[in-house]
């Protein structure tokens, strides 16, 4: 920290993934995506990929899961005081890791323990961290990072670049990238990666929490971020009275319910359901929109998708635009024709 | 108690255009808003400081924002509302800030309003309006921190960095995040600034005592309870409070208070940390995100759509 521009850039090297385990113990896809991403990014610089993991041991083997996803190195501590998502307490781990080994990138999940341990990290520090990014690409020789990533609600795309000041930091949200069948499998099965070495970083005994958890409400559902696929409906559907016809159709393709912001303001569905800037990143390989105008900030979080079909009485709506193919009719005809057709297979 | 809103002008609508060559938002003229999730913030403080009247206890409320000078309007209408005084950081050294710089800024206005001077302003300042709601202690009294000078209060800042002559207040209150950068970051930024503990994405503020905050936020495990110590900084979501209008005695007497506005050589803030400069990421390419055009329409009737639909589907794993 303090050092501002002018210090030497050239002492920093290696793209650190930061990871993230669930109130389980298990490691978050989203942190397979990163190290997927990383990897890429890694081959492109010449450098290597180490993930760090702090966890407080209550799934069994996450570290040697994680040294199996192709990454060089993982450095890892099991404490106590990492139970919780405190990103106080993180941050201390990690800077001391940071400012001792020096990485010349670090990558967060977006989530919501994500978004407040990067910011965390970067003022302590005192280096410049891009939120919420979609796209990432390096630069070879010099190792800059260009960081995309939307503002204003998705109406506008900006490329960051934080020139003169390392470690450069990134959050991407969940979804944004595919994790690479070899990431996810792990060694051995079928990819000749060697594992990862593991290195225990114990957290320095001074540190102490200081927010005290006196209760938690679980979230329910399934999670709309990780649907292979996913039925996406907007105020084209008509009324709150079609909606079960649309969970029906959600139903018989084994697809998870999306829909646009209006739906979750309007009470139909709750927020977890919504997709978009403002709601999830998705990245299913099929996606079913119903209804939807595809509004900039609704785009905004579809960008992941494979294939997309689009539903819509309007053929000048802007989802046609990123469609891959396109459906001009009325939402409730098509989807029960679709319902009918589906349950006449069974 | 002295709880201090940071409250950031947004443009009223998203449709912004940027300025294609130094990648900085194009503000003149258009209409700005307070960002929705800093009204809610500011309801929260409000109704903190109007239990604490009704239990005859003092609490100063300040509301600060850096930006550009016609924010001073809406500085203003925060105090119609009720909080006690206001600061505006307002000077093109500031301008560009990434949030690194834009959180060293409201750090070095937060400092500011702890210090003796500040307070005596919004002592003197806020006298009409206290008359107007009788009960809640002038930020000049004992329970205003800023009136005495190096003060600890209860619970104070052990590990947080204090100017001499400067106190830091109980609680720093940010939206979960502005709605044209969306960063969420000044929030956890600040926290770490003036090394407090920080709670993000708060839902419910359930009870703030005894040199402690308990509050209901969002986390990626589901809905938190938990408690910290003060002086702590919440950001908070959109719905946590509904805003309250401003009374008419509350315009009339935020006619009469001086909102302060300060440059960077006013709160001491330091060049090489500021604006452009002390700002370590940097816009290098801004565009509007494009379109494909590779959509095959589905034609035919509505079986055969839907017939080539379910084709699909098979094809993605269905
Ligand atoms: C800061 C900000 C953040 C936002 N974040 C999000 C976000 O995260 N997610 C999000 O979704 N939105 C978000 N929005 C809102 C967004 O701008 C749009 O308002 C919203 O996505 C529109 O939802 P919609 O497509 O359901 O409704 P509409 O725009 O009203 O579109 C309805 C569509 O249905 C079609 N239609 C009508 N009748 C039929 C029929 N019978 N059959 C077939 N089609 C029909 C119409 O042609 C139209 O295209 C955000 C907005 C702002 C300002
Ligand atoms: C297109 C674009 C992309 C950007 N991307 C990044 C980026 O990735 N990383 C980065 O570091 N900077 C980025 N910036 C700069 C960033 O928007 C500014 O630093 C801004 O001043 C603060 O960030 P925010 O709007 O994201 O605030 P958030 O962190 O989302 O705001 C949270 C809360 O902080 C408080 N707050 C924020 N700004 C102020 C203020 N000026 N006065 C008072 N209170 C305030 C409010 O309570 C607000 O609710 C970007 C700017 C643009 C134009």
């Amino acid at each position: 920290a303090g050092e501002g521009p002018g210090r030497d850039l050239s002492v920093y090297r290696d793209i650190w993934v930061i990871a993230q385990v669930d109130a389980e113990g298990a490691l978050l896809p989203v942190v397979f995506e990163l190290v997927g991403k990383a990897l890429e990014l890694a081959e492109a610089r010449g450098c290597q990929v180490v993930a760090v993991l702090g966890e407080a041991g209550r799934a069994p083997r996450q570290a040697e899961r994680l040294a199996a996803t192709g990454v060089a190195e993982v450095i890892h501590a099991v404490d106590e005081r990492l139970a919780h998502a405190d990103a106080e307490v993180f941050a201390q781990w990690i800077c001391a890791l940071a400012e001792e080994r020096r990485p010349e990138t670090m990558l967060f999940g977006a989530t919501a323990f994500g978004r407040e341990l990067a910011p965390r990290v970067a003022v302590r520090l005192q280096t410049g961290l891009t939120a919420d990014c979609t796209a990432l690409d390096i630069d070879p020789k010099t190792g800059a990072l260009l960081q995309t990533r939307p503002a204003f609600g998705g109406n506008l795309m900006a490329t960051i670049e934080c020139p003169a000041h390392r470690p450069q930091m990134a959050t991407v949200r969940p979804g944004v990238f595919a994790a690479p069948e070899c990431v996810t499998a792990g060694a051995g099965a079928g990819a000749d990666l060697a594992a990862g070495i593991i290195t225990q970083a114990p957290l320095a005994h001074e540190v102490a929490p200081r927010v005290a958890v006196l209760g938690i409400e679980p979230v329910t559902g399934g999670s709309i971020a990780q649907a292979e696929r996913l039925v996406v409906v907007g105020r084209g559907i008509g009324s709150k009275k079609n909606l079960p016809l649309m969970e029906r159709l959600a139903e018989l393709l084994h697809a998870e319910l999306g829909c646009t912001r209006p739906l979750v303001e309007a009470g139909w569905l709750d927020y977890a359901h919504q997709v978009g800037q403002t709601g999830a990143a998705v990245a299913p390989k099929l996606l079913v929109s119903i209804g939807v105008s595809g509004a900039i900030q609704h785009l905004a979080g579809i960008g992941g998708a494979e294939t997309v079909i689009a539903i819509n009485e309007d053929a000048a709506a802007p989802i046609f635009g990123v469609a891959d193919y396109a459906v001009v009719g009325d939402a409730v005809k098509v989807v029960t024709e679709l319902i009918a057709q589906l349950e006449a297979r069974k | 108690m002295h709880i201090v809103v940071c409250v950031k002008a947004v443009p009223s609508s998203t449709e912004v255009k940027m300025d294609p060559v130094t990648h900085t938002i194009v503000r003149d003229g258009r209409e700005s808003v307070v960002n929705p999730f800093d009204a809610a913030a500011l309801e929260v403080a409000l109704a903190i400081k109007d239990e604490r009247a009704a239990a005859g206890e003092g609490c100063r409320v300040s509301v600060l924002s850096m930006g550009i000078p016609a924010t001073e309007a809406l500085l203003r209408d925060g105090i119609a509302r009720g909080a006690s005084d206001a600061l505006l950081l307002s000077d093109r050294a500031f301008a560009g800030a990434d949030t690194l710089a834009t959180s060293y800024a409201l750090s070095c206005g937060i400092r500011e309003l702890g210090s003796a001077g500040m307070g005596d302003a919004a002592a003197s300042g806020a006298s009409e309006q206290r008359a107007a709601a009788p009960g809640s202690a002038a930020p000049g009294t004992p329970e205003g921190r800023a009136a005495a000078p190096g003060s600890a209060a209860p619970g104070a800042p052990e590990h947080g960095e204090s100017a001499p002559g400067s106190s830091l207040p109980d609680l720093i209150l940010c939206g979960k995040m502005a709605v044209d950068g969306d960063t969420a970051q000044i929030g956890p930024e600040l926290a770490g600034l003036f090394d407090m503990p920080c709670v993000t994405d708060v839902r419910e503020l359930v009870a703030i005592e005894r040199g402690r905050v308990t509050v209901r936020h969002a986390t990626d495990a589901g809905i938190e309870l938990v408690e910290v110590p003060l002086p702590a900084v919440l950001t908070v979501a959109k719905d946590i409070a509904q805003p309250r209008m401003p009374s008419i005695a509350g315009v009339r007497a935020a006619a009469g208070v001086p909102v302060a506005v300060l440059s960077a050589a006013c709160v001491q803030a330091d060049p090489a940390r500021s604006g452009l400069a002390g700002s370590p990421t940097q816009v290098v390419r801004s565009f509007v995100p494009e379109r494909s055009d590779t959509c095959e329409v589905l034609e035919g009737s509505v079986p055969q759509q839907a017939a080539r639909i379910i084709a699909l589907a098979e094809e993605a794993g269905l």
